[in-house]
Order: structure tokens, then C-alpha cells, then sequence
């Protein structure tokens, strides 16, 4: 574990950089995680960062596939948003555990 | 963890069998490789045309039949004796399929969107498909062309290609 700082917060984050404590995340600080990767955040953006922690919280498991049923982006919208790896990072920027799922 | 120095840029997927455990093994593969960001690209040849065939994508089977690592639920062995009877294979089939479904894995042409949303290239054997008289007009809308060997080598030039033969 170590921690990064952003804001003027400390955050305990993994080796990878993702959050080990998603309480610890607000829209403020996803700005900042959001620039590490290059990132301008939109209303887009936003939305599908909700849609990640609620499930997260909910305690289901983020695949690519339930993406892209959510209703708020389609899988080609999703990889415009997020280029690259599209889960990893919006799962970095939304401060909640690296995805766990082969699809 | 990534190896930083030498990444994986792009890999190779070529798919030779149309059993359900070997086209989802290669589509999981290559949407695991465009997930990641790594330009993928998916060839489907001889029995793996199968998969991107339109008349065949969604009755895929597995065999019951001389699969020795098939078990029946609870670990036991399954002879092969009970795979040739009618309905056995296709009742095995539908059985993995919903496991598949429970755990959220998308149908091969769902698989296909997303491997095609995310940047992803889906090709036909030429030679396959001569040799099972299939035209583009057969295969899914996902697949981007029919391609020669000489042309799936052509496309993986480059430092870091991986090809990956299931």
C-alpha cells in the first residue's frame, strides 16, 4: 500500500494506483485522477464513473458487457471516453478496485 | 506488473475449431487484448468458421463424445458411451452455454460487437472458405474481409506481435 496525494488529500492507493478505500473519492479528486491519464472529464465521463461506483458498492462485478447495457454509453462510446484500456482506467478514475473480470 | 520495457502491441488470434470452448477461448482472448488497449485481430479458419458463419454462430456445440476431461456435475467421469445418445450433445451444449450467461460472457456475436467496438478485427481463411464454398455474404456482419495467410503475415508485422494459434 502506499499513498498518493491529490487536492491536498491522501489517498490510499495499491501499487497500481487504484483506491484501496472508495470512500475516499469525490468528483473533485477524479479531475485530478483523470488529468494523470490525460483525461478532460465531461458530463459523459461522469455518468458512466456513477455507474461504476454504484455497482461497485452494489457488490456486482464490472464486465465490458454490462457497460455497454447500462443504457448511458455503447461499447464503441465507452472506448472514446476512455482510450485504451477503458475499464482499468475509468475504474481508477472512479476510485473503486481494478475490474476483476476476463470480459 | 506490466512489463513497461516490452509491452504487447498487437496479437494474432487465429481460430481453428468450432467447438464452444475453443471459439470462446480465442474471442475472450482477443476482447481480453482489446480491453487492454493491444490492437487484436481474430482469424477464423476450417472449423472456425463456424463461429462467424451466420447459420452456425448460435448453435455452437462442445463434444461428449472422446472429451476425456468432460465430467458429469459433481466430478463425475462422463463415458463416452452416453455422449453418442441423440440430444445428449446438444443438451450438454445448451447446459455450458447458460454457465455462460450466469457469468455475464456475451453470445459469440454479442462477443463480436464488442470486439469490433473496441477496435478489434474479425477475418475469414480464404482457403477455408473456398473450401466450404462460404462468401462474405454467409459470414457476420463483424467480419471485416477474407484474407490469404500471406495476408494475416502481411498484418502481423511489427515489434511486440504475438500470434496465437487456438
Amino acid at each position: 500500500m502506499t499513498t498518493t496525494e491529490i487536492n491536498g488529500v491522501t489517498i490510499n492507493v495499491n501499487d497500481e494506483g487504484y483506491f484501496l478505500d472508495a470512500s475516499q473519492w469525490s468528483k473533485d479528486i477524479a479531475v485530478e485522477m483523470a488529468k494523470r491519464e490525460s483525461i478532460e472529464l465531461t458530463d459523459k465521463h461522469y455518468q458512466v464513473l456513477e455507474f461504476l461506483r454504484n455497482r461497485f458498492l452494489k457488490g456486482e462485478t464490472l464486465t465490458m458487457r454490462s457497460i455497454g447495457k447500462s443504457g448511458i454509453v455503447d461499447i464503441k462510446q465507452f472506448y472514446e471516453l476512455f482510450p485504451g484500456g477503458p475499464l482499468k482506467m475509468s475504474s481508477k478514475i472512479a476510485g473503486i478496485p481494478k475490474p476483476a473480470s476476463c470480459v | 506488473m506490466k512489463n513497461e520495457e516490452y509491452p504487447i502491441k498487437k496479437v494474432m488470434i487465429i481460430c481453428s475449431k468450432g467447438t464452444i470452448e475453443d471459439v470462446y477461448a480465442a474471442l475472450v482472448m482477443c476482447n481480453g487484448a482489446v480491453m487492454e488497449g493491444i490492437e487484436a485481430k481474430i482469424f477464423f479458419t476450417f472449423f472456425g468458421l463456424d463461429a462467424i458463419t451466420k447459420k452456425q454462430m448460435k448453435k455452437l456445440k462442445t463434444s461428449t463424445v472422446g472429451n476425456p476431461a468432460m465430467r458429469m456435475p459433481g466430478g463425475i467421469p462422463f463415458p463416452s458411451i452416453l455422449g453418442i445418445i441423440p440430444g445428449v450433445e446438444a443438451g450438454v451444449s445448451a447446459m455450458m452455454k447458460n454457465q455462460m450467461e450466469k457469468l455475464d460472457i456475451p453470445t459469440v456475436d454479442e462477443f463480436m460487437e464488442m470486439i469490433t467496438a473496441g477496435g478489434g478485427e474479425i477475418y475469414a481463411c480464404k482457403l477455408a472458405a473456398d473450401m466450404f464454398k462460404l462468401k462474405k455474404e454467409d459470414f457476420s456482419e463483424h467480419v471485416k474481409d477474407i484474407i490469404t495467410v500471406g495476408q494475416l503475415y502481411e498484418m502481423s508485422g511489427g515489434i511486440g506481435t504475438q500470434i496465437v494459434f487456438v
